[in-house]
């Protein structure tokens, strides 16, 4: 999933300070998952908000919604017939939603509430780690499973680098060293042979370097 | 002979080389650089000039190199592939090589956080393996890593670094093999201080045949005192010293603990000329330059040989 966690409160209420009327939104997907910006987090950030403007003595009215998901123009489209009362958007959803409700509503502010960060999950309560860096050509069946371009500092392809130490990564002893794992994946597997064949300079065109990407598919378009 | 590499007519003659290292200053200063190799000059075969050393930044590698090689020394570009996707990485080769620049060595680069701009972007298009794979593929096919023709394929002399201490160590022998594989010439290792394991690493290469198709030299770092070692101890990642090189610098008082770590670079130059596979040494006083003549000699390596 997509993992985010909310900015720091300060930052949003000086994002929203120009603002009288305010329509905050979470997303019932991802972001509720990791904590981020579900119907609690809206619910509190608001309380906050409102509290804030309240010390500083400036109006400011707050409408909560959560919808489905905001990362789809269906759901989206589910605030259409009140979003006119509102001068901005907050958006607790990831920042794909923030974006959605600026194409939608060309008129209206869209503000993130949150930083998007990465694509992983859920390592133990209140814990999530990166996974996966989208790089559009997945090449897990030749790493063990694990991605070296997610989880190497230095997503280098082809092994450790020299700081590689007692399973740590040499940026940071918090952070597991990607190629240790991938490397005793491969032990475990039974696969260490795998290891000699020399992965090419990868084809980053399908990762960002391509430009942004898209997806089409054909057989379920209308 | 595959290049013009002053560094590959004398392992090829089957004697032991030496290089050392100039590290560039943090200032637009030439004179620092020509100090150095005016210094190096007589003690070494090569002198490596490093990139953006623990990621800092100092006067380029390719800059000194032509410093260097202007004082008729031969320079070995380091380049790290943390700050140059594969078009400026050929691009500098091929400046490079314009200078009469023709070895290199391949490095994937410590990490930006290490540095003062740790906030930066990194790069890190090709890993250290596909760096030799192409500067390879450009010296034997003479054409760019995309593909083209080129008009004139620089010939480099490529090196790479292994370290034999870092972990997971059952696989650094096979690192080491893929390195050959991607078409390496000599290896420069990291600084050893703990010889057992460097020995066992060794055997293991000799097993794999591994000496046979490259020439490895062994890195040496000479102790400046105990802060040093402690530091390289705990700090550095991937780096293995042992309690006997700190008990051995505890032993003698403190002005005397640099001459200590001098000798004991020396006791291991003298040692490591006996091992198989080990065809020359790389000396790395870390900005401590103005030692290397005194390792050098006492270490029985002078005079250097004359290639042409
Ligand atoms: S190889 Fe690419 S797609 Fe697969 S996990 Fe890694 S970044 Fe994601
Ligand atoms: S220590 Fe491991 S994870 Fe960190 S950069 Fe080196 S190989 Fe990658």
């Amino acid at each position: 999933m997509i993992v985010a966690e909310q900015k720091p409160l300060k930052e949003i209420i000086n994002m929203v300070s120009p603002f009288k009327k305010l329509l905050i939104v979470g997303c019932n997907e991802c972001v509720t998952v990791c904590h981020a910006g579900g119907r609690k987090e809206v619910e509190q950030l608001a309380a906050a908000l409102s509290m804030a403007a309240q010390k500083d003595g400036r109006p400011l009215e707050i409408k909560e919604v959560t919808l489905e998901r905001c990362c789809d123009p269906e759901y989206i489209e589910q605030v259409r017939p009140f979003i006119d009362q509102y001068e901005a958007v907050l958006s607790c959803a990831c920042s794909v939603g923030t974006q959605y409700f600026a194409d939608t509503y060309p008129t209206k502010w869209a503000l993130p509430a949150l930083n998007t960060s990465f694509m992983g999950g859920s390592l133990a309560q209140g814990i999530w780690a990166e996974r996966c860096a989208g790089c559009g050509n997945c090449i897990l069946h030749e790493t063990g499973g694990i991605c070296p371009i997610a989880r190497c500092s230095k997503r280098m392809l082809n092994g450790p680098c020299g700081g590689s130490t007692g399973g740590h990564c040499e940026v940071n002893p918090d952070i597991p060293c990607g190629w240790q794992l991938i490397w005793d994946r491969l032990v475990a597997l039974g696969r260490i042979p795998d290891y000699a064949k020399i992965m090419a300079a990868k084809d980053w065109n399908t990762s960002r370097d391509g430009g942004p990407r898209k997806i089409v598919r054909e057989d379920l378009t209308i | 002979m595959k290049t013009e590499s002053k560094l590959e007519k004398i392992l090829e003659s089957g004697q032991l080389a030496v290089t050392s290292e100039a590290g560039p200053p943090r200032g637009a200063e030439p004179e620092v650089i020509r100090k150095k190799g005016e210094m190096l000059k007589k003690f070494v075969d090569c002198c490596n000039v490093t990139d953006n050393q623990t990621a800092m930044v100092r006067v380029c590698s390719l800059a000194s190199c032509i410093i260097l090689k202007e004082l008729g020394i031969s320079p070995i570009l380091q380049m790290t592939a943390r700050d140059r996707n594969r078009l400026a990485i050929q691009a500098d080769i091929l400046g490079a090589y314009a200078f009469g620049i023709n070895t290199m060595l391949c490095l994937t680069g410590d990490h930006q956080s290490f540095g003062d701009h740790p906030t930066a972007a990194n790069v890190f298009d090709l890993d250290s393996i596909q760096m030799i794979q192409g500067v390879h593929k450009i010296r034997e096919e003479g054409t760019f890593m995309g593909g083209a023709k080129m008009t004139v394929a620089p010939k480099m002399y490529i090196g790479a670094a292994a370290n034999p201490f870092a972990d997971p160590f059952e696989l650094r022998v096979m690192r080491l093999a893929k390195k050959v594989a991607a078409g390496v010439d000599f290896i420069q290792t990291q600084c050893i201080f703990n010889l057992d394991k460097f020995a066992k690493w060794m055997q293991m290469v000799c097993d794999e045949g591994l000496d046979q198709k490259v020439h490895i030299l062994a890195g040496i770092t000479p102790m400046k005192g105990l802060g040093m070692a402690r530091y390289m101890k705990n700090k550095v990642p991937g780096m293995d010293v042992p309690d006997e090189v700190i008990n051995r610098l505890k032993g003698v008082p403190k002005e005397k603990q640099a001459d200590e770590g001098i000798t004991m670079a020396v006791e291991q130059i003298q040692q490591l000329k006996e091992m198989k596979g080990v065809h020359g040494f790389h000396i790395m006083a870390i900005e401590w330059e103005e030692k290397v003549p005194e390792i050098v000699e006492r270490a029985g390596l002078l005079p250097r040989p004359q290639v042409d």
